[in-house]
Parts: C-alpha cells; sequence; structure tokens
C-alpha cells in the first residue's frame, strides 16, 4: 500500500515533494520535547489547498491518517504520526496573499513561518507588526494560532487565537470552507458578527481540519521601544505586582521569570514589560505610568526596577527571544520540553512552588516563567525543563518531571497548554462530560473516517 | 574592622559646610541648617540628608580638609538600615559583581592595565597609547567602589582586600612593575582614597589613567595630529576621590588640540549622568539631570562628548548621540590625535 500511496501522492504534488523514504519518516517521527517517536508512512508537501484537498480525499479513499504540520516546533508531539499515515507538511504553502494596512490584518497561506511575515512587514509595511511567538522563526502562523499560541503582543492583543480574524479550512471531508468576515464579504477584518465556526479548529491539535489560509490582526509598530525588568522576593506579591502593571494598559507584553541561572538571579522573581510609543515623550509617559502603579513596592524596598543602561536592553528587545533558546540548549543534546499551563493569575505563588518543588524531586535543570495575556486576564505559566536527549535517564527525568508538572498544573486550576497525549488524557479525565461528548461528536460529524491525527483528544 | 578617617572636630568648627551647601540634590536654607544635619549624621542621628542623598560622591570634593564626609554618609545609610535602592536590586547586584573564583595566574608585564571587571572594555586598549601593555580583568579584581551607591560599605571592606590580593597574587607579584595603570578611575578611587580612607593597604602603585595618557603624549609628541575640536567633558562621580587629576585632563586636552568648552555642570558643578538615580528609582530626577546636563552640552556647539567614566558613556551616549554630539571614551580621543 505504501508503495501506491508515495505514487499517488507524487502524482498530487510532484515527485520532487512526497517522500516515504526512512530518512524523511525518522526526521519527522518526533520532535525536540519528549513524546516518543512516532514515524508517518509518508510526508507530503502540498503547494496549495487544491492540492491539500487531493490529499485528503485521497486519504479518506484510502482509510490512512493525517497529520497537519506547520513547522513540527509543538514540543509536545502533537504532529507524531500517532497511527502512521500521512504527515503533511505545510511548508510549501508560505504565501502572504494581503496585507491591509488601514484595517491592520494581514491574510497568509497555512505554512507561512512568523519569521517571513515579520520580515514582509518591515520591508513593505514598516508601520505595522504582529505577534511572534518566542519560537524560532520558522514556527508558523497557523501553528501557533491552533495551539492558542502567545507572543510579544499578548498583554495588548491576547492570545494568537484571539488575534485570529478567519480561515480557510479544508476540512477531513475534504470540503473547503472559510470561517469569519471573508465567508461572507470577502475580506478578512473579523471573526464577528458571524457564528464562531474558527473555534472548530483552534486548540483541536489538528483533528477537525487542515488550516489553509488565515487573517490575522496587526499592530502599530512602533518608533521607540524600552523594557522595564521588575524584581521582586516574595512570590505571594506577583498576582497583584502583575494587576497593577497591567492596570496601567501600557505593556505590550509581560513575561515574569525565574530561574536558577544566571547565579545572580536564583530565587528572585523577574517580570519583563515590554512598552514602545511614537514619539520618546510618550514612551516616558509610559514608563511613568507602570513605575507608579508599583511605586508602594518600591518605597518598601521589596522590589524595584533593575537598573538598565540603554546598550545592556538590547537583547531583551530582541523579537523573539533568544532566551529560551539559550536555556533549550543548557544540557545540550537538543532536548527541551516545556509545561505550559493556562491558569487565572492568583495562581502564580502556587505554580512558581509547585515549579520548584518537582524541578528538585527529579533533579532537572528548569526554568519557570509565564507570558501574561490580555490585561491581566489569565497567564500561559511555563515549567520549562531542559535535557540530553542522547542521555536516556535525563530523558526519563524530564519525562517524569513533564508529567509530575501536568498533574500539578491540573491540580492548581490550570490547564495543560498545546498537552502532548498523555496530558490530553489528564485533561479529558478532569472535563465536564458534556464538553468531551460535544468535542466527539462534533469530530465524528466532521471527520467520519477518523483520519484527522488519530490519536489526540481522545481516551 | 577599622572605622572610617574622620575628625569630628572638624565638623563643628567648619564654617561653611560646604559638603552640604555645594550639593546640587539637596537643599538648606543657611548654613546652620546644613551644620545641623552634617552633625547630626556624625552624631549617628537620623538626619534627612541620609534619605535624599543621591551618592554622587561630590561632598568628598567639597570638604575642603579631606575629612572624608562621604564614605561617613555611606556608614551611617547602612548602620541605619537605609536603603537607596530596593533589596532585591541590591542583592542581585552583589551577586552580579561577587567575585567568581574563576581568576588563574597570568603573566604580565608593564604597563599593565586594569580594566576592572569590564571585559568589553579591553578593546580600548591599543595602538601606540597603550604600546607593550598587559590588562587584567575580571569580577575577581573588580574595584568594589559601586557600593559606596547602595550604603554597602560593609561590602568594600570585606571585598577590596581580596582583589587587592588577587591582583597582587594573580598577577603583579611576578610582574617587572609595581605600577597598576587603573583604566577606570573608579579603581584608582579605591586604591587610594577609599583605600586610605578605610584603613586598607595597598601594596601596589595605582596611576591614573590621565597620568598614563599625560606622560605617553608626551614621549608620542611627533605623532600628536591635534584634533582642533570643541569638546563636553562628562565628569562623573567617580573624579570627586582624585580631583587633582582634572587639571591632568585639562593638560592632555591641550596636548591633542581639545577644547573643553566652559559649561555650567563641569568641574566641580558636573551633573550625575543619571545611572546611579535610576538603580535608586529616581528615574524622573534622572530625566530631569539628562535634560539639564544635555541641554547645557548642546548649548556651547562642541563636536564631541568626552566621557572618563564607561558607565556615564552607557548611559547618556545614546543620548547625546541622538542630539548631535559624538560620545566618545578619553582614551579614544587621544588615539584619534595619535591618529587611530
Amino acid at each position: 500500500m505504501t508503495t501506491d500511496l508515495i505514487n499517488r501522492l507524487g502524482k498530487i504534488v510532484g515527485p520532487r515533494f512526497v517522500s516515504g523514504e526512512a530518512e524523511e519518516r525518522y526526521l519527522y517521527s518526533m520532535d525536540p520535547g519528549t513524546m516518543p517517536a512516532a514515524a508517518p508512512d509518508a510526508v507530503v508537501m502540498p503547494a496549495n489547498t487544491k492540492e491539500v484537498q487531493q490529499i485528503v480525499a485521497l486519504a479518506n479513499e484510502l482509510n490512512v491518517p493525517i497529520v497537519p504540520m506547520g513547522a513540527g516546533l509543538v514540543l509536545s508531539g502533537l504532529t507524531r504520526a500517532l497511527k502512521g499515515g500521512i504527515i503533511i507538511d505545510m511548508k510549501r504553502m508560505n504565501h502572504i496573499i494581503e496585507v491591509n494596512p488601514q484595517s491592520r490584518y494581514a491574510v497568509v497561506e497555512g505554512g507561512t513561518s512568523q519569521g517571513m511575515l515579520k520580515a514582509y512587514l518591515k520591508k513593505h509595511h514598516p508601520q505595522l507588526k504582529h505577534s511572534m511567538p518566542d519560537a524560532p522563526p520558522i514556527a508558523t502562523m497557523a501553528g501557533n494560532v491552533c495551539i492558542h499560541g502567545s507572543g510579544h503582543l499578548s498583554v495588548l492583543g491576547g492570545s494568537h487565537s484571539d488575534m485570529l480574524t478567519g480561515m480557510e479550512v479544508v476540512l477531513p471531508s475534504g470540503e473547503i470552507i472559510r470561517t469569519g468576515s471573508c465567508s461572507v464579504s470577502g475580506e478578512w477584518f473579523a471573526r464577528s458578527p458571524l457564528p464562531d465556526l474558527s473555534g472548530l479548529f483552534v486548540g483541536w491539535a489538528g483533528t477537525t481540519g487542515i488550516v489553509t489560509k488565515l487573517g490575522i490582526k496587526l499592530f502599530p509598530n512602533y518608533k521607540h521601544n524600552d523594557v522595564l525588568i521588575f524584581v521582586a522576593e516574595d512570590a505571594d506579591l506577583m498576582p497583584e505586582i502583575i494587576s497593577r502593571l497591567t492596570n496601567t494598559q501600557v505593556a505590550e507584553d509581560m513575561t515574569p521569570w525565574m530561574s536558577p541561572k544566571p547565579a545572580w538571579a536564583k530565587g528572585f522573581l523577574h517580570i519583563n514589560i515590554a512598552y514602545g510609543a511614537h514619539t520618546k515623550k510618550e514612551l516616558t509617559f509610559k514608563r511613568n505610568l507602570l513605575q507608579a502603579s508599583v511605586r508602594e513596592y518600591i518605597d518598601q524596598k521589596i522590589a524595584g526596577f533593575l537598573p538598565l543602561p540603554p546598550p545592556q536592553k538590547g537583547r531583551f528587545l530582541e523579537i523573539p527571544s533568544p532566551d529560551l533558546a539559550r536555556f533549550a540548549d543548557l544540557r545540550k543534546g537538543g532536548g527541551f520540553e516545556y509545561v505550559g499551563a493556562m491558569m487565572a493569575i492568583e495562581h502564580f505563588p502556587e505554580a512558581y512552588r509547585a515549579g520548584l518543588a518537582i524541578a528538585e524531586k527529579f533533579n532537572v535543570s528548569y526554568s519557570l516563567g509565564a507570558r501574561i495575556i490580555g490585561a491581566g486576564h489569565c497567564m500561559m505559566f511555563f515549567f520549562a525543563y531542559a535535557f540530553n536527549r542522547a542521555d536516556a535517564e535525563d530523558v526519563k527525568r524530564a519525562s517524569d518531571a513533564l508529567d509530575a508538572t501536568n498533574t500539578a498544573a491540573l491540580k492548581i486550576g490550570g490547564i495543560p497548554w498545546k498537552a502532548e497525549q498523555p496530558a490530553q488524557k489528564q485533561i479529558i479525565g478532569k472535563m465536564d462530560p458534556g464538553t468531551f461528548s460535544l468535542m466527539n461528536r462534533i469530530r465524528a460529524t466532521l471527520d467520519p473516517n477518523g483520519i484527522m491525527n488519530p490519536g489526540n483528544w481522545e481516551i | 574592622m577599622k572605622s572610617i578617617k574622620f575628625n569630628p572636630d572638624v565638623c563643628v568648627n567648619c564654617e561653611t559646610i560646604d559638603c552640604l551647601m555645594k550639593c546640587q540634590y539637596v537643599s538648606f536654607k543657611d548654613v546652620a541648617e546644613a551644620r545641623e544635619e552634617k552633625l547630626k549624621i556624625n552624631d549617628k542621628k537620623d538626619s534627612r540628608v541620609l534619605e535624599e542623598c543621591l551618592t554622587c560622591y561630590a561632598c568628598q570634593e567639597y570638604c575642603p580638609v579631606n575629612n572624608n564626609p562621604f564614605y561617613l554618609l555611606v556608614e551611617r545609610q547602612e548602620e541605619k538600615g537605609i536603603l537607596p535602592a530596593p533589596r532585591p536590586i541590591i542583592e542581585e547586584q552583589l551577586r552580579m559583581m561577587a567575585p567568581k573564583g574563576r581568576i588563574t595566574k597570568q603573566k604580565v608585564s608593564g604597563p599593565v592595565v586594569d580594566m576592572c571587571a569590564f571585559p568589553m572594555l579591553t578593546g580600548c586598549v591599543r595602538g601606540k597609547l597603550f604600546e607593550g601593555a598587559s590588562t587584567i580583568v575580571g569580577t575577581d579584581i573588580f574595584c568594589n567602589i559601586m557600593w559606596l551607591h547602595f550604603a554597602k560599605n560593609s561590602t568594600i571592606r570585606e571585598r577590596v582586600p581580596e582583589m587587592i590580593d588577587n591582583i597582587m597574587s594573580f598577577y603583579l607579584k611576578d610582574a617587572d612593575t609595581d605600577e597598576l595603570i587603573c583604566f577606570h578611575d573608579e579603581c584608582f578611587g579605591t586604591y587610594t582614597s577609599v583605600a586610605d580612607a578605610y584603613g586598607i593597604a595597598v601594596p601596589f602603585k595605582p596611576v591614573h589613567q590621565f597620568d598614563y595618557y599625560n606622560q605617553r603624549l608626551d614621549i608620542l609628541k611627533d605623532s600628536i595630529k591635534p584634533i582642533n575640536a570643541k569638546i563636553v567633558y562628562q565628569r562623573p562621580c567617580s573624579n570627586r576621590l582624585c580631583p587633582q587629576t582634572d587639571k591632568v585632563l585639562d593638560e592632555i586636552f591641550e596636548k591633542i588640540g581639545a577644547e573643553r568648552v566652559v559649561r555650567k555642570y563641569d568641574r566641580q558643578n558636573a551633573l550625575c549622568c543619571g545611572g546611579v538615580p535610576r538603580a535608586h528609582q529616581r528615574d524622573e530626577l534622572a530625566d530631569e539631570l539628562v535634560e539639564k546636563n544635555i541641554n547645557d552640552m548642546l548649548s556651547v556647539g562642541a563636536t564631541y562628548c568626552v566621557f572618563n567614566c564607561p558607565f556615564c558613556m552607557a548611559t547618556l551616549g545614546q543620548e547625546v548621540a541622538e542630539k548631535g554630539l559624538m560620545p566618545i571614551l578619553v582614551s579614544d580621543l587621544v588615539q584619534i590625535a595619535l591618529g587611530e
């Protein structure tokens, strides 16, 4: 069957863009996280929506699973072919179709990377920017939206799925549908005022359809940018500090971090606060607002802003941040995974203490942190563990720590984000049965043959 | 622990209380009030000066009899637990700048240039000006004078002797010189003024960068191409500990054809670059100082803004560049004049 599958996929995309060779099957069997490898039978790279449609039709005909994939950087193994089949690598569908500077949105193909859009905007629309996650620039726009990602404008604009304005999706049946305003007017300005069908494809781990186009909000690109780093020593103060800082509605991004390295930072809680302005005067005004919001703690001498001369600020203003990549390489060997758990801000102290306890128990290299989503509406608290992929014991330690972290996050009241397969089962275990039942009915309706990324969101 | 070298009788009999009356950041209605506050400090009583002090070091220079008013003030701040900056900020910096024990023996030969804790500055030591020079650098030889800004005399007492010992044991003991050229005048201030006031022995001979440049310019006088430019000078806090070197700087400027334009905020009236007030969480005051200072620089029509202190340059450099002045270290300006 595999030879037949490869040949027929080759007829759709051309022989250069399909492979069933061991090398490709190996490379596509895993991501940098701890989940065990699961190889596909074939990897295919379509060039357009029509080819995606034809691949889906073929998969239905042969009853072969399909797994849509962006850059394969999700870290939690969501693009592994758990039951074999075809991985659809979307990277060739990387065209930027439209930028609307007036209504501030872009329409891109499903394989367009974050770096490509950033570069395009810098060249053609320097007054605009989009929210970049702290992932390598090859991470795709669609992939990040579909996992409810967040980025450097998330205090301003919420999670990246909140910035979504519409989608074109190839359904598991092979039909092409549109969500949002583009389904009515042809323009991609908003998801409202229609029934929000985008929700059928966001957060589903590729089990409901393949995103071939999406609209994404753009934001003003400021001429002047600055970062402040607030440092505290008491985790119990963090929810109130975050609340006060977000209350100013000045920051574009706020990322708390707690790490044992560098050694000077161990035990302290930091918040990087990025903000921008069109003029220096406006920038100073915003800085003063941020500082005034936490003045009480400064006057008590229990927290304050780290003094950073302008030349030292550059690395903190880099987008995406290089710090997570540096941490990922801490143990060498290319292993890195984290549990990001969405949770309410008030759980910050519990999450912090749970992270420290787990790191100590499993003796793993850790970095704890968070990204604030919206004006303090919630946060993605992350527990990151670096490990050496070549060291089986190290992988096991990290894997056990991640498992314990998922359990702890759920116990606190959080929900593991872009959850790997075992964590999905933990979430389902706590989920309202009616919710899970509806999820299953939706999937059965959209994907009667059960070909879309099977093994995910299942008991 | 040795106490700060200080004579309280001198202050009681002082007619001018220059240490406080000349202060640019804390105001007094008259000498009587200044004296009252000064005597409170001396007597270990509460004084508003301990809270309001910008820690600019200037009172060390203003005192006409070298009675160490600033060192004593810092001592009192620490005794009373008055923190100029929030505790986590001080604690993190204490850790950042702590000796790391990574120092190894290195064969050096004169001139030996002490780059303090800042390896990014070692590129400044080049060319004819520093011909044959060795550099030493790292947190294991950090001068630690910065703790004067953070009420941490105890850290100075604890770490400076260790740094001196490191400099001797790892570098100078087997070197062909007992001179240490201090690239940063905070180091020079530490090994001269602070060491003297705190009773710390210094077994080598600290040489200020300006004295070194001045001598080198005499040797290299045939290579000098006068730059024929007007400059403004940002005099740093640490130069208050060695005010005699300001005259040497004038000689250097004269030799290289740089006209140090007279302006309001130079010499004894030099303004803080703004870096320390930001660490003290007084950004709005820092903004005000920066604006006054740069407006003053711009009013005299200079080409270069010359820095002695790398931290001042890091703090102010971008701002002055945006306003059209070229920020430059003294050593680089001298090297321009030497055709490099």
